[in-house]
């Protein structure tokens, strides 16, 4: 993304300045690198090839692994729970991201052009910190307020049921312990939870875009949801893309969440990657196979991220041609 | 990619020059106020039944706001759990693994925005991956190195690890705003003779130091709200921060739902304070970076 802009730079600058700062101790810069980068590569590089090696072993945690080859992997490939963790982990993906960008575009786009013109600013705003506030919060806290107020029997939804609606109290679902609901129950609280972000980030996006435009439109007799069609939408375009990146890779990484709500359960109904290798490092400590699904979500990550920003960057080349 | 636009102040609209309201209009308002107050119906609810009575609990119901407010279960919790303590805790980590995250992040977006060394595209690239990296392809390594190096369950481990996981995002959005620093002002700089040290902080340093907040402000949220690695590092009680301590004792501490409902309240509360005092400057964090 930025590497495209960096060169960019480069080039633009007149052939003078750039010979001028090449010459004056370029070398000299070098040395504000090593700090950043040996903590780097000794913390994060260092531990992520270490991991590496450890999914190509047999390792209890104690005592020192034993090379196996490529077996977790072939144990992997054919195992139902890993398939299924990945299918939650997609689940995730329309209630952290798709479901999010598209009522954060929809909402974000309300507040800024038709809230804040009638009912000022102060009124938009209050209304963005009221839908970002889930975002703030720990996730595990979160947690623990929706645990309890999705409680069977003394959880407010529930209550709400059955004294503020008159359904029976036989028929009133077990939000996160029925194998069948748990999932979805999670997807709605993801949502609640991730939307105050995408809001947050078109709204800044809108404040970027050209009023003219807009005004224009409306000389012209658009209506708000042409208008919004047409020009909003179309000019949001790397807002949507930078946010569809970030909750995507948001979305396979849930971790917290299920942790504090479910445990992957009831079963491995609500069984995801991030915590399906937990649970093998730390509770059966079959730490090679832990490791392994580790390795296998952080390369679908990346390519997942490589792909989107290269999505992004042909559009971008696009747009600069016209 | 640039944050120019994070850094202005978002257009404002004259509030004198309000457009005229159509009962369409407060129709929507009035659409948009009921979801925000939907969207805040959980803290509200944890509020309303933390500070209710088991018997009022029991006799009202969970939606009703306390016929007699107590605090009783928030001061109990708040001495059962040793409240202050993980309060304690997560400050401190979280504070100097922001710090360590933006002084690491700045002096490599020094060399890579004001120095333009070789290989910076490179550098940056390998940042983004380390980005989309799960941490659970790190925490093993941790754990095993934590438990060599005599730092398992010592609350030093998760504010070198905080402050390293950081330096790739902070690196990242640092050089991106170097990158439309101002030649000229660097320029002259170097016509007076500065060397990097003294251009960096003579005259970067003071210019930057706003941006620099900002990241402090939102990396030390991050930093705060983080579980996976206090919960594989710090086991005992004592080291426990907000965000693990109230997941983990909520569930062996006790059933009671108005109890349950304080732990929840205390535990949100200093984030919802943090968002009140760092509102502005968490927004711009949030968006740096962006838009193109």
């Amino acid at each position: 993304m930025s590497a495209a802009t960096v060169s960019k730079d480069v080039k633009n600058k007149p052939l003078k300045a750039r010979k001028s700062s090449l010459e004056k101790g370029k070398g000299q810069y070098y040395a504000y690198l090593i700090p950043g980068l040996l903590a780097f590569t000794v913390v994060i590089v260092g531990s992520f090839f270490f991991n590496i090696y450890i999914s190509f072993t047999k390792w209890n945690g104690l005592g020192s692994p034993r090379w196996i080859g490529t077996k977790n992997y072939e144990n992997l490939f054919v195992d139902a729970v890993f398939w299924e963790s990945f299918l939650h982990a997609f689940m995730f993906i329309a209630a952290m991201s798709i479901i999010p960008t598209f009522l954060g575009v929809f909402v974000a786009s309300m507040l800024f052009d038709y809230i804040a013109p009638r009912f000022g600013n102060g009124a938009a705003a209050f209304m963005r910190a009221g839908f970002y506030m889930p975002q703030v919060i720990p996730m595990t806290i979160t947690g623990v307020i929706w645990v309890w107020l999705l409680n069977p029997v003394s959880g407010v939804i529930n209550n709400f049921l059955t004294y503020g609606l008159g359904v029976p109290k036989e028929v009133t679902p077990n939000w996160l312990g029925d194998e069948n609901l748990a999932i979805w129950s999670l997807s709605v609280i993801m949502i609640w939870i991730q939307i105050g972000y995408t809001i947050v980030i078109f709204m800044s996006g809108l404040s970027r875009l050209d009023p003219s435009l807009t005004e224009a439109a409306q000389l012209d007799g658009a209506t708000w949801f042409q208008r919004f069609r047409i020009i909003i939408l179309a000019q949001l375009g790397p807002e949507i893309g930078v946010v569809l990146l970030t909750t995507m890779v948001a979305a396979l990484k849930v971790f917290a969440p299920v942790y504090v709500m479910t445990s992957g359960g009831p079963g491995t109904s609500t069984q995801v990657p991030a915590y399906f290798s937990y649970f093998h490092f730390f509770t059966t400590h079959k730490v090679g196979y832990g490791a392994a699904v580790a390795t296998v979500l952080s390369l679908i990550l990346t390519v997942l991220a490589i792909v989107i920003l290269n999505i992004q960057n042909k559009q971008q080349a696009k747009e600069n041609q016209r | 990619m640039s944050t120019a636009t994070a850094e202005k102040a978002p257009k404002k609209i004259k509030t004198s020059a309000l457009k005229p309201r159509s009962f369409v209009s407060w129709v929507t308002f009035a659409f948009m106020l009921v979801a925000v107050i939907g969207w805040l119906f959980p803290f509200w609810m944890a509020l309303a039944n933390a500070l209710k009575t088991p018997d009022d609990f029991i006799q009202q119901g969970p939606l009703a706001w306390p016929a007699h407010p107590t605090f009783e279960h928030i001061v109990k919790f708040w001495n059962d759990s040793n409240f202050p303590l993980k309060f304690w805790n997560s400050t401190w980590t979280s504070l100097l693994g922001a710090a360590i995250t933006v002084v690491l992040g700045f002096l490599t977006a020094y060399a890579i925005g004001i120095g333009k060394i070789k290989g910076r595209t490179w550098i940056l690239g390998v940042f983004m991956v380390a980005f989309t990296i799960p941490q659970e392809a790190l925490i093993y390594p941790l754990y095993n190195a934590a438990k060599k190096l005599d730092l398992y369950d010592n609350l030093l481990s998760i504010v070198i690890i905080f402050g390293v996981t950081g330096v790739a995002f902070s690196t990242y959005l640092i050089s991106s705003v170097l990158n439309e620093f101002p030649g000229e002002v660097l320029e002259a700089a170097k016509i007076d003779g500065a060397n990097a040290w003294r251009m960096m902080v003579d005259v970067v340093l003071p210019i930057l130091r706003p941006t620099l907040m900002v990241i402090t402000v939102m990396v030390f949220i991050y930093n705060w709200n983080e579980f996976l690695i206090p919960l594989v590092l710090l086991p005992s009680n004592d080291n426990q921060t907000v965000s693990l301590g109230i997941a983990l004792t909520v569930g062996q501490w006790t059933t009671e739902p108005t109890a349950r409902a304080a732990a929840a309240l205390l535990g949100a509360l200093p984030s919802i304070l943090f968002f009140v005092i760092f509102q502005r400057s968490l927004m711009r964090g949030v968006t740096m970076g962006s838009s193109k």
